[in-house]
């Protein structure tokens, strides 16, 4: 019977496409391995249900296809073949739903431990900033925007003056160190996406999001926009680099502080501009 | 003699609803342009929708084309794309597939599926009409304004949306709000008809329960929508504020093309949970629709009742309540309040099951049935399959955390396409070849329709079941080319180009379909009144095409549910629901 044949045909090739599929996720390069398991289990039970539904449903076309003669059954109901359905259609949605919100709970508890990034999103561009030997980042607004202060410090904080500035260049981390990557846009819905850390966050002008992860390999990769964010959207792009310690602190000492990065004048005209106002 | 035992016959409650004067065409403009009969509107309604529709399947090619052979076309640029994906979205669900299903399918069948003359509102129900199709063109008009139509992507989010950096922010967007306001408007006028019909025009003998599983979607989809598209008609009257006099509503302070803006004080994520307040049951308004006519499908074309009925109207009305509680998991990485997560999480997966019920339910049915496999048929198969499957990978975009990483890939594009596109769309086609007779008297050509059926169905799941693993990938969506990525390998532009070479032999099917519906028109073989012997009513009409006021003199009585199909003891296999029970012939010797 042709039909049900290629019914089945259509759920079997899957499995064997899920199998074979060379195009898979990316190797991981944070903790978040967590995700992974849980999309596992989900394949796992999805599966199975797929299956089971598409190969019942071609058996019923093979077996019950129209004949001669053959007259259907009339069963209005069976009040208890769908409350068992339904009780353990319940227990697979519970066992796929409870490790997802487990794995949601550690991904919105940002450990104490967890060191401060700041990432900015602009069109078309992204900019970066850790905090300096404070270990703390100053406050922003994004009133303060202008040519030498693209990220909007505000220069009356003195815990901004010694932030790292790094524009449209690349961020480097450090393997093994807990991060809270706080967001931030000036102008649109932006997303700093990077896929071999899985986890990723909006950026939203007006508000500061984040979230948190420790990166367990070393490494170059690529960074995306997954919001759409206007006409070069897909050309916003950056690269994170994953160091050990010694080249983390090697690269980091290199970089400019705010202060080193914004001239004196520049400071002494804004304060000229406020004071006359 | 003797009638068949069954335990709603008894006590046909006298009329309640005075049978209505109709107001009758008196010439052709009134007959077939300004008509207030709802056949005449669903059918205005179909064409319309199709016409808009074949707008957004060129799209899709243009779409396809960029994505499986970047740089080769250079008449696409980034904006236009970005254009493309807006207008390709926004067309297929608001303007094709809700007006279809509920401003086509609701006008047509619900009067004739609950045994009323028209739906009660005739003139507003032509309004609605009219209204719809005033949106219909101020959004084609955007392919034609300066600067075209918006590339806001179709959630139109802002700030994106009316800033200068995106396309289409002169004059497309503004047309975009208005068309989708005004088409708020007109869906309201038909909405309340729907609804309105349903609750007081049923004819004597049909109680709710005894209604079609067709026009409890139907209804119950229109219900949801009368709730949920006023927040979605909130969103776009303070969005256009924001854009043309400069208000606050949605946009921040923030910087524009390098300088401070106006603007300040507003919030993007408050749009975002209004449009996704809307956007989540605008999912289930398309759904809804669809499941209910493919249970009828299934049981008609399976000869045999539905499968747990009462449960299969349980559950519409379990997702429909439950679907304006999940709006959020679209929402998961906005950067929204993350304890959200739990709440949306646990709301959403829920509603897996109701949902599963009906699937059971649909693949029950066709238990010990007696399977004939007309097109209707393996279109309703194919809606199983593709919604099964649409439907399960749901189950990761709605777990959280599952979703962090497939949010914004190639994934969410094509689970999406999978449940609420090529499934509904199963549902589309399957309905048009069962009820194409009823509405024209004749049949559509079988071969023909196999032929689209196959080559439809195997090619939209060839495009998109290999789709979810670009996503998977980290592929993402929206991206006019991928450019340069160390973790996309060449084989995935390879699967692009695949994907995109059956999207267009898919889309020149369609073409085949499109002539059938018309030769067919004339040269179609006659169907009588009822070529697939179904029980429900707009099959028992006294012409058909059923004339103006549905039922000739008398309007019909319901003695039974719409799903006596194969009744032991019945010699035909299928007993009309306005048939009496004395009337019902048995098969020889089962009398006494």
């Amino acid at each position: 019977m042709a039909v049900a044949l290629i019914l089945l045909l259509v759920a079997i090739g899957s499995v064997l496409f899920h199998i074979y599929s060379p195009w898979w996720w990316t190797p991981i390069a944070t903790n978040w391995a967590y995700i992974d398991h849980t999309i596992n289990i989900t394949f796992w039970i999805t599966g199975f249900v797929f299956v089971a539904v598409i190969a019942f449903m071609a058996y019923c076309v093979f077996r019950f296809h129209h004949k001669e003669g053959r007259r259907a059954d009339y069963n209005p109901e069976n009040k208890r073949l769908e409350w068992w359905l339904s009780v353990g259609t319940g227990v697979g949605v519970a066992a796929m739903l409870a490790p997802g919100l487990v794995v949601w709970h550690q991904f919105v508890t940002v450990p104490a431990d967890a060191t401060e990034v700041e990432v900015m999103g602009q069109q078309w561009q992204w900019s970066f900033r850790l905090p300096g030997k404070d270990g703390r980042l100053g406050t922003s607004d994004v009133r303060n925007i202008a040519s030498d202060n693209p990220m909007g410090l505000n220069r009356d904080d003195a815990h901004a003056q010694d932030d790292v500035v790094i524009e449209s260049g690349e961020l480097h981390l450090q393997v093994g160190k807990p991060v809270k990557v706080l967001l931030r846009s000036v102008d649109v819905l932006h997303d700093f996406y990077v896929p071999e850390f899985r986890a990723k966050m909006d950026m939203v002008p007006g508000m500061v999001t984040y979230f948190w992860m420790t990166p367990i390999r070393t490494g170059t990769f690529d960074v995306l926009c997954a919001e759409l964010c206007g006409a070069a959207h897909y050309q916003m792009r950056a690269k994170v680099i994953v160091d050990e310690e010694g080249e983390y602190h090697a690269w980091l000492d290199q970089q400019k502080t705010f202060a080193e990065l914004s001239p004196a004048k520049a400071v002494v005209k804004a304060t000229y501009q406020s004071g006359g106002k | 003699m003797v009638d068949i035992p069954y335990e709603g016959i008894r006590g046909i409650p006298p009329a309640e609803v005075p049978d209505v004067e109709l107001y009758h065409p008196r010439s052709w403009w009134t007959r077939y342009v300004f008509s207030q009969d709802a056949k005449v509107i669903a059918i205005q309604y179909s064409l319309t929708a199709t016409a808009i529709g074949l707008v957004a399947l060129v799209l899709s090619w243009l779409m396809r084309l960029q994505l499986g052979f970047p740089g080769t076309f250079s008449f696409i640029d980034a904006n236009q794309y970005l254009q493309f994906i807006t207008m390709h979205g926004m067309i297929m669900v608001i303007y094709l597939l809700t007006a279809l299903f509920l401003g086509g399918f609701g006008n047509y069948l619900i009067p004739l599926m609950v045994g009323a003359r028209d739906m009660v509102f005739p003139y507003v129900n032509m309004l609605s009409y009219w209204v719809y199709l005033l949106a219909v063109l101020v959004l084609a008009s955007t392919f034609f304004v300066p600067g075209g139509p918006t590339g806001a992507g179709w959630t139109l989010y802002p700030p994106q949306a009316i800033l200068s950096g995106t396309p289409g922010q002169d004059w497309g967007i503004i047309l975009m709000m208005s068309s989708l306001i005004l088409f708020i408007i007109g869906f309201t006028m038909g909405g309340l008809n729907y609804v309105v019909t349903v609750l007081q025009a049923r004819t004597r003998g049909m109680t709710l329960m005894r209604l079609p599983l067709t026009v409890w979607g139907i209804f119950t989809a229109t219900v949801m929508a009368l709730l949920a598209f006023p927040a979605l008609f909130v969103a776009s009257v303070m969005l256009l504020l924001d854009r043309l006099l400069g208000t606050s509503f949605f946009m921040p302070s923030l910087v524009e093309m390098g300088t401070l803006s106006k603007y300040g004080g507003g919030s993007p994520l408050l749009f975002q949970h209004l449009f996704w307040f809307f956007g989540h049951p605008e999912v289930y308004i398309v759904a809804l629709p669809a499941f209910g006519i493919v249970s009828d499908l299934i049981s008609t074309h399976a000869r045999k009742n539905i499968f747990g009925y009462r449960m299969m109207v349980w559950a519409i009305v379990a997702i429909g309540a439950l679907s304006f509680i999940v709006w959020a998991h679209h929402m998961y990485v906005s950067g929204m309040f993350p304890q959200f997560g739990y709440f949306f999480a646990t709301t959403t997966l829920i509603i897996a099951i109701p949902t599963a019920i009906k699937v059971y339910n649909w693949v029950l049915t066709l238990w010990r049935g007696d399977i004939h496999l007309t097109v209707p048929m393996l279109f309703a198969l194919g809606f199983i399959i593709t919604f099964v499957n649409g439907g399960l990978t749901g189950l990761f975009l709605g777990n959280v955390v599952v979703d962090v990483p497939l949010s914004d890939t190639m994934f969410v594009v094509a689970h999406f396409h999978m449940v609420m596109g090529v499934a509904p769309i199963m549902v589309v086609l399957g309905a048009i070849y069962h009820w194409y007779p009823k509405v024209t008297g004749r049949m559509l050509n079988e071969a023909l329709g196999k032929f689209h059926f196959w080559v439809t169905f195997l090619g939209a799941y060839l495009i998109f079941f290999p789709m979810h693993y670009l996503g998977l990938l980290g592929v993402p969506r929206r991206y006019f080319e991928l450019g340069d990525a160390t973790f996309i390998p060449s084989s995935a532009h390879s699967l692009n180009a695949f994907i995109s070479v059956v999207a267009l032999t898919v889309g020149f099917s369609q073409l085949v379909f499109l002539f059938n519906l018309a030769w067919s028109l004339f040269k179609g073989e006659a169907s009588g009144g009822n070529p697939w012997r179904a029980t429900t009513l707009e099959w028992q009409t006294p012409e058909t095409p059923p004339g103006h006021g549905n039922w000739g003199k008398e309007l019909p009585v319901v003695y039974r549910w719409a799903y006596d199909y194969s009744v032991p003891g019945a010699a035909e296999d299928f007993i009309p629901q306005n048939q009496p029970p004395r009337a019902t012939q048995l098969v020889q010797g089962a009398a006494s």
